[in-house]
Order: structure tokens, then C-alpha cells, then sequence
């Protein structure tokens, strides 16, 4: 019966509507309305706003992949999922830290890959957020279930806020902002990470790549 | 026998005071963390919320409109749309989905609608194992319990609470350490995400505009819910729409700020479609279940406005009613203050004689519209279901007769003597007072001493203000 289900809700709404008096039209507002101006310092660049607000939600922040290996290592970690199109640039580095990478995510495995390197199609310096997307990750699995995810973002694909990243949008299908790591605050309202998503998300800037 | 009380007051007479201590202690908190961060982050908030305000009425204003291209919208983008009228065909039609597609075990991440239409026993009741994947809605599952609360499920409860209720479920032996409660949840959960079917989701906004609708969680549960599986549900509320995409800046960024004081949720999807044909992982199928259950003969009725609520629950956080009582006093699926102007509106036709009462549990104190991000007049929405409670003959317990008073009041010479006579109540013990409700009354209340009269006496002696006037010129 969901046809009839579809018929009778615009019925209603139609009837309801018919009863209000008036409209209210849409506001007309700037883009930038809800932009956080406040979170902006005077004279710092793109990356040093997303790096301070990315910093304030317990992201890292990274230019050096010098950097992501150390805490890797300091981590722990041994085993990790690469995105293919950074094999060459990334994942080789890695290797010859004798981690172990793989450029397929293979389900079954899905529990022994400690961190995940997939690309950032974009991110928000008024925020500190991460813009993920189906096109540019070479599998969602891979930037979600590892503790520890490291997003590539060329420094070209940043924008300054929420409302420039939406304006941005285009075609994309499936679009994710990650803001830090996954958290909680269910206990009691104490904060704890690392939920269902990663404990820890790094963020790699790059220059050269795209 | 009929309770004196107003239900809620009876709950609340009996809640522990651990609970009490639970919720106060967290909704508190959040209100106050709330206004920080918006006064940290913009100059004039109230500004903000007053044009979600009208972008969010323009939008109801105009709900078939919307409500016909965000279908469109997602029919073109490659979802499947459906429409319910109510909560039975909602679950009825949810189920053919997953039969259709072979489904019998699932994940849920946190959704109010699924809530309302109580969506998980009836799957249960057709074999179809359906988890929840929210630690406190997991909690909530596992407790047989239901949230107390629309942003955090389990306010009501304590970390041993919590410790325990894993415990019992063989998550582990006793330990309260919130770090630990969070892990095993991990590791429980992540299993059940990769072995399910389908991923049920709500829907925070969608956009008409793009058909885009968007999910925000913290924890990434609904993520999670999505990448593994070939199925993804979303059951939304037909109010949850919005004109176009831009507009969702202002309601992102209102929604975080008033739900949990963040800047933004950590988690925000925008999906509108199944996964791109380059992606490995994530739902070949995405169905859209838009839901009424009484939405739409609400948009006709004098509490019309109730519609442009974004569920962030600072109304709850900031009443004073709610913290004392707790969420779970209000019975229905959606407590505090927006639960009381909703849960009499929304289902069944026998809702309103269900939840009718509920209004009646506010001191109009007006906290929940100061706080509310879309700027909606609760203590005025109150005020009109309590009086079409009263239209209804509703039952009322809990107020004191006011039948005699009314008398009194309208007779001027009745009122004159009564005045002088009521000193002599000072000293009856009105406890004791013949009189059922009267005693019922002022078994919650103690009276201030009686002074009736004097205003008279001192209008009486005093010069006439024209006379004064005359001496003075
Ligand atoms: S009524 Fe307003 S304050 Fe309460 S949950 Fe809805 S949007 Fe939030």
C-alpha cells in the first residue's frame, strides 16, 4: 500500500496547508551567516587555522611523513591498509620502516589492519574538520575501522568554512567530515575516544599530490 | 485509587536519588557548556537561531512542495523512496525491504523516528535480529530499557549501572572505568557490523534541493552501520527538511552547539544515493522511509510550530521539571519540554488522551524557548494543549478546586468579608481541611501567612490622589 501511504500524506499536508493563514517566504541571508569568524587569528594561514581548530578536537596534525611514521612506531602499530594511488609515495615509506602494508582491504582481515592511509578530498579550517568522499577514498572500510587513520590532504584542497566546503559539494554522493577522533560522552558525560571510528586521526598535508 | 498527583509528580516522588543525581548532574552540565560555546564562537546567537527560526517555518510553510523534490531528488540520485503514514505501515514496510533483500540481521545507529514507531520489537517478532549500535542506545538494548533522553540515552544511569548491565550481558567482568565500558563496546560491536545486512539509520536534515540527507553522530556508529553492508534504511520524518543545501551551515552549526556544546558533531554524512560505482564498500541500495505519524495533521493545528524542531534537546537540558523528574517520567518516546508538546500530537488518535497531562508538568518557566535553536514558543504550545485538554475533559489531578475560589472572586461583598474572615486561617491546620483536593494540594505546598485584606484597608485610607495633588499645588 505505499502508493496509497504517499497519497494520503500529501493529502493531509495539502489540507493542513490550506488552513495557515500565511507563509512565511525564505530569509534572504549571507552564505557565511553561521561562519565561527572567531575562530580565525589574524594573519594565520588556511593550514594554521584547520591546524589549531583540528588540534582543539584532538586531531594531528602533520606536514612531514617523517612525522606519521614516528607515531606509528610509537604506537605500536605494525600492520596497515594503504590506498593504492599512495603505494608509491606512502606506502613504499612505510615498507622500509618494515611495516607491513596492504593495498587491498580484505574483509575477514578487517581486525588486524592497525591503521588506515586514504586521501581527504578537502577540509575546513573554521572547524578543524576532514571532507571524505567516495570518489577520492579508495575504500570506506579502510579510513573507518583501523585505530588509527591518516588522511592525505593536498594543501590546494583546503577551505576556510562550512558554507565554502558545502558550496563545494558538486556531484559527490557520499560525503563524510570527519572532526577529530570518534567519541563518546554517553558515561556519565565523560569523554572517551575511539569508539566506533578511530581512536586516533592523523592528518597528513602534502604539497605535490593532485 | 486514582493517584492525587500529576502522574509525573507521582515518577518523580519515586525516582532513586542516584538517578536524580545522574540527570541533574549531566543536563546541568551541558546547559552551560551550551551557551559558552556560543558566545565563544558568534557575537549575536540569538540572531542565528531567529533565521534557522525562519528558514525552518518558511520550510513546514511550504512542506509539499519540499517534501516532493527531496523525493525526486532522490529517486534521481538512485534511492528508493517510500512514504508511511503511520508506525505499523512504517515497520511493514521496513520489513519487505530487508525480506527482499534476504536480510536477517541488522545494525541501527541512534534514530528517534525508529523510536517512535517502535521498529525493534516488531523486527524482533519477525526474526529479524536488529542491533543498536550507539554505546547508549546499545545500553539502553541490552537493559531492556528505553533512552531517557533524545541526545543522551542514558543520563538516567550511572557508570556502575552501565558496568554492570555489561557485566550481565557477558561483556567482561565488573569494571565502572568509562574508558573500559567504551572498548568492549568496540570490540562487541565491531563483529556485528561486519556480519549484518543492512544499516538502519534516522536522518537529521535532509536537503530538497539536492535530496541529500545528513546524519551526524560522534561515536561514527552510523558510519560504520553503512560501510560494511549492501543496505542502507534511513527513516526520517517528513519535518525534516530543509530548502537547500546552504542552509544546512546554520543548522549544523546550531544543532552541535545547542545538542552538546561542540563546535561540530565529529561524524557528519551527506548521502544521497547508494555508494559511487569506484567504491568498494558500502550500501548498493539506499532506501528512504519518509514517516508522518500524525506530522501532518499537526502542520494544521494551532501547535503547528512544534514542526520546526531540530531534536538537540537543550529544552530538556535546561527545565528544571525534566531534571528533577527525568525523562523516563514522561512515558512517552520524547520527553521534556518538546516531548510534552509532542507526544500528546504525534501517533495514534489515542495520544492525546494518553499524554494529555504532560503539559501540565511545566512551570512555564519559559528556559526551553530561550534555548531552543529554531526559536520555538513551548511554553506557549503548552499553554494551548492544556487548554484543549481541558475542552476534552481530560482528567486533571493534581490542581486544586477552583470552583469555590471562582465564586469568591466574582463577588465583590462575598470577597469583603472573606478577606477579613481568612486571618482566622493562620491558625486552622488547613492539613487537615475537610476537603480532599484541598489537603491533597497542600500536602506539596506550604502557604505564606495569610494577609489578605490589607491592600483594601490601605487604598481606603489613603488621600485620593486628586485631593493630594490640591494640597501640593
Ligand atoms: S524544541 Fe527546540 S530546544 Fe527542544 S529539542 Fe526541539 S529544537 Fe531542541
Amino acid at each position: 500500500m505505499p502508493d496509497s501511504d504517499r497519497d494520503s500524506i500529501f493529502g493531509r499536508i495539502r489540507e493542513s496547508l490550506a488552513t495557515a493563514s500565511q507563509q512565511a517566504p525564505y530569509p534572504e541571508y549571507e552564505d557565511e551567516v553561521a561562519t565561527a569568524k572567531r575562530r580565525f587569528r589574524d594573519g594565520d594561514t588556511l593550514w594554521e587555522t584547520f591546524a589549531t581548530n583540528f588540534s582543539a578536537v584532538n586531531g594531528r596534525p602533520m606536514t612531514e611523513l617523517a612525522e606519521v611514521i614516528d607515531f606509528l612506531k610509537s604506537e605500536g602499530a605494525t600492520v596497515g591498509y594503504c590506498d593504492p594511488t599512495l603505494e608509491e609515495s606512502i606506502g613504499r615509506v612505510c615498507q622500509e620502516n618494515a611495516f607491513e602494508i596492504h593495498c587491498h582491504f580484505e574483509r575477514e582481515r578487517f581486525d588486524d589492519y592497525q591503521f588506515g592511509i586514504t586521501r581527504a578530498s578537502a577540509a575546513i579550517a573554521e572547524t578543524g574538520t576532514l571532507v571524505l568522499t567516495d570518489s577520492d577514498t579508495s575504500d570506506r572500510l579502510g579510513a573507518l575501522t583501523p585505530w588509527i587513520h591518516i588522511a592525505v590532504l593536498p594543501e590546494s584542497r583546503l577551505v576556510s568554512s562550512v558554507a565554502q566546503a558545502i558550496a563545494g559539494f558538486g556531484r559527490e554522493s557520499n560525503i563524510i567530515w570527519a572532526t577529530g577522533p570518534s567519541k563518546t560522552a554517553d558515561v556519565e558525560g565523560i569523554l572517551i575516544e575511539g569508539v566506533h571510528g578511530p581512536g586516533e586521526q592523523i592528518c597528513l598535508k602534502t604539497a605535490g599530490l593532485q | 485509587m486514582a493517584s492525587p498527583l500529576q502522574p509525573i509528580d507521582d515518577y518523580a516522588r519515586t525516582l532513586a536519588p542516584e538517578t536524580r543525581a545522574a540527570v541533574i548532574k549531566s543536563a546541568a552540565f551541558t546547559s552551560g557548556q551550551r551557551i559558552e560555546v556560543l558566545r565563544r564562537d558568534y557575537e549575536d546567537p540569538d540572531a542565528l537561531r531567529k533565521l534557522a527560526r525562519k528558514i525552518k517555518q518558511h520550510t513546514i510553510d511550504r512542506l509539499d512542495h519540499y517534501l516532493e523534490q527531496a523525493e525526486s531528488r532522490l529517486k534521481a540520485a538512485g534511492a528508493q523512496v517510500h512514504f508511511a503514514t503511520d508506525g505499523p505501515s512504517a515497520c511493514r514496510q521496513v520489513l519487505k525491504i530487508l525480506q527482499e533483500h534476504g536480510v536477517t540481521r541488522l545494525v541501527k545507529s541512534k534514530s528517534m523516528a525508529t523510536e517512535e514507531i517502535h521498529l525493534n520489537p516488531f523486527l524482533e517478532k519477525h526474526g529479524i535480529e536488529s542491533i543498536e549500535t550507539d554505546l547508549g542506545e546499545f545500553i539502553v538494548q541490552i537493559d531492556d530499557d528505553h533512552p531517557s533522553h533524545i541526545v543522551r540515552p542514558i543520563i538516567h544511569k550511572n557508570r556502575r549501572q552501565v558496568a554492570e548491565s555489561l557485566e550481565r550481558h557477558g561483556l567482561g567482568a565488573y569494571d565502572d572505568d568509562p574508558k573500559t565500558i567504551t572498548r568492549r563496546a568496540r570490540v562487541h560491536l565491531r563483529e556485528k557490523y561486519m556480519q549484518s545486512g543492512a544499516g538502519i539509520t534516522g536522518g537529521n536534515f535532509v536537503s530538497a534541493e539536492s535530496g541529500r540527507m545528513v546524519l551526524v553522530t560522534n561515536e561514527g556508529n552510523a558510519r560504520f552501520s553503512m560501510a560494511p553492508n549492501k543496505v542502507h534504511i534511513a527513516v526520517i520524518g517528513i519535518e525534516k527538511l530543509v530548502p537547500r543545501d546552504r542552509d544546512l551551515a546554520v543548522f549544523l552549526s546550531l544543532l552541535a552547539r545547542s545538542a552538546t556544546a561542540q563546535q561540530i558533531t565529529v561524524y557528519t554524512q551527506f548521502i544521497n544515493g547508494p555508494r559511487s560505482a569506484n567504491q568498494p564498500s558500502g550500501p548498493e541500495h539506499m532506501h528512504v522511509v519518509f514517516l508522518d505519524n500524525g506530522r501532518s495533521q499537526v502542520l494544521g493545528g494551532e501547535c503547528r510550530e512544534i514542526l520546526r524542531c531540530i531534536r538537540c534537546g537543550a529544552c530538556q537540558n535546561v527545565c528544571p521539571v525534566y531534571r528533577q523528574a527525568s525523562g523516563h517520567a514522561y512515558r512517552a518516546v520524547y520527553g521534556g519540554p518538546i516531548g510534552a508538546v509532542l507526544s500528546p500530537l504525534i501517533g495514534d488518535s489515542i495520544s492525546f488522551s494518553n499524554y494529555g497531562d504532560l503539559p501540565r508538568a511545566s512551570s512555564l518557566c519559559g528556559a526551553c524557548r530561550e534555548v531552543c535553536p529554531v526559536d520555538i514558543p513551548i511554553p506557549d504550545l503548552l499553554l494551548k494543549l492544556r487548554h484543549g485538554a481541558k475542552k476534552a475533559k481530560l482528567p486533571s489531578p493534581g490542581s486544586p478546586p477552583m470552583g469555590p475560589f471562582a465564586d469568591l472572586a466574582t463577588s465583590p461583598k462575598l470577597w469583603r468579608t472573606s478577606m477579613t474572615a481568612s486571618r482566622a486561617m493562620n491558625y486552622l491546620p488547613l492539613q487537615f481541611a475537610p476537603v480532599k483536593p484541598l489537603r491533597d494540594w497542600l500536602d506539596q505546598r506550604t502557604l505564606p501567612k495569610w494577609r489578605g485584606g490589607e491592600f483594601r484597608r490601605w487604598l481606603k485610607q489613603r488621600p485620593s490622589p486628586v485631593e493630594d495633588q490640591k494640597k501640593h499645588a
